[in-house]
């Protein structure tokens, strides 16, 4: 039998209501578990090691790199007005404003992210959870929130390191590099960053990890509802790369909307 | 009614597969497995045996009919209610369901350690004294990986023992064990049931033996049940697929029954 478009279309509308449905109140347990009894602190710990302690050298060399492209792009754009003085202030502006927070998210959904996914997905399909479930512990507790509070303290603080190293780079280039004064680049930086600009990079990190914790480990723990992920082994991976894109993805949009609203 | 542990009413089990097909597993089943007691579910593979223990622990849904465990009906029940319920079952699932990124020892000491405030000394003593009856004694390090399909087995009925629940769900605990592991298996079981009093309800393929446990049997069958008061009872079924079920299961001893008929 040919499904009629409508009906197609039909399903397809359900099939997203009830996934958002799904994933909303699976953001509301999450965050309940979070203040659940008893609270699981060395997990808790765990968790910032592997999501936050674990991604520092991936972030130490995306803020390098990204800082000394700055630099060098910076310095060659500024100097076109002559205004090559103005380097700290650019360079500084830009990483702690966007790319600090929106560089680090998406590393921290590559890295840790997709890895979240898979360990529940792979829970789910072997039973683990719903034997979780069935000695009457919380799944929530226990698994899921550690990891939105790990990602939720890790990701502003792997921001800030970032933002640093980020500077970092953008003064090596331009100060040792292309002979710009350091007085000048350190000067433009302090007058130009406003605790405002700062706390938009603060407010960023803050949602942008919330978006990847909310969906790389959503993804995962309902990789059997999932339309069309399939089963066992390669409905884990496939689940996973959805995770990893949508989560990006959301990270890009709401940057750009919280940028619009907040600036 | 307290004597009923466990009661199905007219309930159906339904899977739609991706492309629309519908297969009915459990079509308006009743039953009830009473409390103190053991009962054995029986029936061929893929009948639905499986299916019925997780719609006891609320973990599949029922499409229709209802399912009350001590009196309570399970089919509407709160997220709060239901998590409060499962603290009375202990259950071992099929495939062993071990978290596989702690060691044996981790997860026999799991509902211990969540669920209870023993100290860690007594809890340490008394998994060392399950795995030991266990058989799995020196295997505590181990991860479930490097356990073979019976350890396995073994090491989630650990898990599934440490709280003395007052429910215990057994699906399949003795398949892929030597008989003399299914024995000593067995003789566990009795031995536990007699000092806590649980009700316990197996599901086996492990005809006729685990029948010596049973006071109950139910027999699953195309999505229809059939329920025996005792073991005895299911020999003198007239019933032309309880008897083919004899027949394969039992063998011989069994069988020289109906014929004498
Ligand atoms: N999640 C599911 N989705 C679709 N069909 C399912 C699902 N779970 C079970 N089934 C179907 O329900 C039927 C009963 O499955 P169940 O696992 O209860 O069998 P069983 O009696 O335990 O068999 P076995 O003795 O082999 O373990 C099977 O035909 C199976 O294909
Ligand atoms: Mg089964």
């Amino acid at each position: 039998m040919q499904p009629n478009p409508i009906a197609k279309l039909g399903n397809t509308g359900l099939y997203i209501l009830g996934d958002l449905g799904r994933m909303g109140l699976y953001l509301f347990r999450a965050l309940r578990g979070v203040f659940r009894r008893p609270f699981r602190f060395m997990e808790l710990i765990r968790q910032i090691h592997f999501i936050g302690a674990g991604s520092t050298a991936v972030i130490f060399f995306t803020a390098l790199s990204t800082g000394m492209v700055l630099g060098l792009q910076g310095y060659y754009s500024l100097k076109k007005f002559g205004a090559e003085g103005m380097l700290g202030s650019a360079v500084s502006l830009t990483i702690i404003m966007e790319l600090g927070p929106v560089l680090t998210a998406l590393m921290v959904a590559g890295r840790a992210g997709s890895a979240m996914c898979a360990e529940l997905g792979i829970m789910r399909i072997s039973e683990q959870i719903d034997a979780l479930e069935c000695m009457a512990v919380d799944p929530f507790r226990y698994l899921i929130s550690p990891k939105f509070l790990a990602t939720l303290i890790s990701v502003p603080l792997l921001t800030a390191i970032f933002d640093l190293v980020g500077i970092a780079g953008g003064y090596l280039v331009g100060v040792n590099f292309k002979g710009v004064n350091p007085g000048s680049f350190i000067d433009g930086m302090q007058t130009s960053i406003t605790n405002h600009d700062i706390r938009l990079g603060f407010i960023k990190s803050v949602v942008f990890a919330m978006l990847v914790v909310w969906i790389c480990t959503g993804r995962g723990y309902f990789v059997r509802e999932i339309r069309g992920a399939g089963f066992g082994a390669e409905s884990v991976s496939r689940v996973t790369t959805q995770a990893v894109v949508l989560s990006s993805i959301s990270v890009l949009i709401f940057d750009y909307l919280l940028t619009a609203v907040l600036l | 009614m307290k004597n009923i542990a466990i009661e199905f009413r007219d309930v159906v089990k339904t899977f739609t597969s991706e492309d629309g097909r519908k297969q009915t597993v459990l079509d308006k089943v009743s039953f009830s497995i009473p409390a103190g007691k053991t009962t054995v579910i029986a029936g061929g593979s893929g009948q639905g045996k499986s299916v019925t223990l997780k719609l006891v622990l609320g973990l599949m849904r029922v499409d229709a009919g209802r399912i009350f465990v001590d009196g309570r009906d399970i089919t509407d029940i709160s997220g709060a209610e239901l998590e409060s319920l499962r603290t009375r079952f202990g259950v071992l699932f099929q495939g062993a369901a071990l978290f596989d990124s702690m060691t044996v020892f981790d997860n026999v000491a799991l509902p211990l350690r969540e669920r209870t405030k023993i100290p860690e000394e007594d809890i340490r003593k008394k998994v060392m004294e399950t795995l030991r009856q266990l058989e799995l004694s020196g295997h505590e390090e181990k991860y479930p990986a490097q356990l073979s399909g019976g350890m396995q087995k073994r090491a989630g009925l650990a898990r599934a023992l440490q709280l003395d629940p007052e429910i215990m769900l057994f699906d399949e605990p003795t398949t892929g064990l030597d008989p003399i592991m299914t024995r000593d298996i067995y003789h566990l079981f009795s031995r536990t049931q007699a000092l806590v009093g649980y009700t316990s309800v197996i599901v086996s393929h492990d005809i006729p033996k685990v029948l010596n446990l049973a006071d109950h049997v139910i027999i699953l069958n195309h999505g229809a049940v059939d329920v025996f008061a005792s073991p005895e009872e299911i020999q003198w079924s007239t019933k032309e697929n309880i008897r083919e079920f004899v027949k394969t299961t039992m063998g011989q001893i069994y069988q020289s029954h109906l014929v004498e008929k």
